[in-house]
């Protein structure tokens, strides 16, 4: 997943908005909180340590060597002191930064990188509709649930009446240090944002060296035809799109569940600083919880 | 790269897979604010903050909230996919079925040796002819994948899908509830919505914030104080919807966006 940060993996995890702001279209200002769209793989694996305890992955500082070859130095076996694992950190110990020239860091923090595009913060910025059958498939890289904050009037008003047109936005906005190109979509009287690719990361075909097209043999056309037109059909099976892995997966486990194989018991933890299991989270009742409108936004906190 | 057959019918049309995606977002690093080095993901145990080597590391899923079944390497083995080279379709469908909440991510297509480009091209103008798209399905790198085998331009793609259970449809969700929209502002904003219609072209919009951060990073490296803009705060408005609709309606349409700022 390119495009997430930690913090918005964390977010997503626990089906809770990522990011707060503010559509706007004309001056109208639509505010919304951006929720994820799509679960996370119900099979998600905890890691356990071999008596079975479950574990939690925390962020270390290394004592690091001057650094040479960055790769052969993670093999060392690494003893169970805190000489050789370092220092654990929390949060409020830990920056953002970026490599400049190998082993070279500059720290970015949020106020900066936000501060270079004061005239962003926080807009969603609706600069056009277009027909959303216009939107060439390749650009779109992930989808996420609006729901509105506060008064959901202005909310209502934008997707009643891209629906009624039929229209898809384009908006552009940045979050955490990145730069959206975005489609909202209107549907059910609900609105969805999906972010998309911009221009230059999709790759043409020319760039790839694919081939001039060739003149294909018209018998050769003709055959292809008649088999797509006996494999057609109006509508696609929803088990097809089911997960088979997956699926297996749960099988196996429920199995050994029933066997009493290899069964940990873990203490039934409501802790909210807990990361919870992802196949636990009811992501669809956060959602319907959060569309109910009048939620709070997350940049009021 | 990664080499494939597509199969339905009596057509078996060896192609490669190209990724058709470039990431071009600007990568981050958690650093330690101490020594501004990168931190480094390790396993421990939250009872005694013992830290577990990563050879000692288990696999375990949730079967009940207090129950965990423990999965070894080689029963995830035993349930792999079997490796194989066919990118089966099992169907075809008009291009408007699979829509945009599966695409996940694209892949260009492109014949396997001469003997594949005349086959290839066909199936680009039969598929083209009758705007059909195909269901495919494969096995690469010891995962299954579905996908939407589609004609883009003179070329072939392939774009994989989410499944199912991944995917919450609007249609499963409640909108917001509430009063219907008012008559006249539902005029109105369809007059707004109107007058920002328009032919959409990707290439007008440009990540030109990536090229802001390098900026600052550079500057910051080489020791520079960086000068921000003032940051200027939008007013909070206090007027109705019905008012800012007509007040947009009443502002040329190139000149909306900066004045809100």
């Amino acid at each position: 997943m390119p495009d997430l940060d930690d913090i918005e993996l964390e977010q997503l995890a626990r089906g809770r908005p990522i990011w707060s702001g503010t559509v706007s279209f004309g001056l109208v200002s639509v505010p919304v909180n951006i929720m994820p769209a799509n679960r996370p793989n119900p099979i998600a694996f905890h890691m356990v340590s071999g008596e079975g305890e479950q574990l939690r992955r925390r962020y270390f500082a290394d004592k690091h060597e001057p650094r040479k070859t960055g790769r052969t130095q993670r093999k060392a076996k690494r003893p169970n002191d805190e000489t050789a694992t370092g220092r654990q950190l929390t949060r409020d110990d830990i920056v953002r930064g970026y490599e400049w020239k190998k082993g070279k860091f500059v720290v970015l923090d949020d106020d900066e990188l936000e501060r270079i595009a004061p005239e962003r913060t926080r807009d969603i910025d609706l600069r056009m509709f277009v027909d959303a059958a216009e939107i060439d498939p390749m650009y779109f890289v992930r989808a996420y649930y609006l729901t509105p904050v506060g008064s959901p009037k202005a909310y209502k008003l934008l997707a009643h009446v891209m629906q009624e047109r039929g229209r898809a936005g384009v908006a552009t906005f940045v979050m955490r240090a990145k730069e959206y190109v975005a489609a909202i979509l209107a549907e059910h009287g609900i609105l969805r944002l999906e972010t998309l690719r911009f221009v230059d990361e999709i790759r043409s075909p020319r760039a790839i060296g694919l081939p001039a097209p060739a003149r294909p043999r018209p018998a050769d056309v003709k055959k292809i035809a008649a088999m797509i037109k006996r494999l057609s059909k109006s509508s696609i099976d929803k088990r097809l799109l089911d997960d088979k892995s997956a699926d297996k997966i749960e099988a196996l486990v429920k199995r050994k569940a029933r066997q009493g194989e290899d069964v940990v018991v873990v203490p039934d933890v409501d802790d909210e600083d807990e990361e919870p299991s992802a196949n636990v989270i009811d992501l669809m009742a956060r959602l319907q919880q959060s569309l109910k409108g009048g939620g709070r936004s997350l940049a009021a906190r | 790269m990664w080499k494939g057959v597509i199969a339905f019918g009596s057509l078996s049309l060896p192609v490669k897979l190209y990724s058709a995606v470039q990431d071009k977002s600007i990568r981050f690093r958690l650093l330690d604010a101490r020594t501004k080095l990168p931190v480094t993901q390790r396993m421990i145990e939250p009872d005694s903050g013992k830290v577990v080597d990563s050879d000692d590391v288990q696999k375990a899923l949730q079967v009940s909230k207090t129950k965990m079944v423990v999965v070894e390497p080689e029963e995830i083995a035993k349930i792999e996919p079997k490796e194989s080279r066919d990118i089966d379709v099992d169907r075809f469908v008009g291009t408007d079925v699979i829509t945009h909440q599966w695409f996940e991510r694209p892949y260009w297509l492109g014949p396997d040796g001469e003997d594949a480009t005349k086959k290839y091209f066909a199936l680009v103008d039969a598929m083209r002819a009758q705007e059909k798209e195909g269901f495919a399905r494969w096995v690469m790198r010891k995962k299954e994948y579905i996908g939407a085998l589609r004609v883009e331009g003179d070329y072939l793609t392939l774009i994989t899908l989410r499944p199912s259970a991944e995917v919450i449809p609007a249609s499963q969700l409640e909108a917001p509830g509430g009063r219907a929209p008012d008559k006249r502002e539902v005029e109105m904003a369809h007059k707004l919505v109107e007058s920002m219609e328009g032919k959409l072209d990707m290439s007008e919009f440009k990540d030109t914030y990536r090229a802001r951060v390098l900026e600052l990073v550079e500057a910051k490296a080489r020791g520079k104080v960086v000068r921000f803009p003032k940051q200027r705060r939008r007013p909070t408005e206090d007027k109705s919807l019905e008012a800012m609709l007509r007040k947009s309606l009443a502002t040329p349409s190139r000149a909306r966006g900066r004045q809100s700022a």
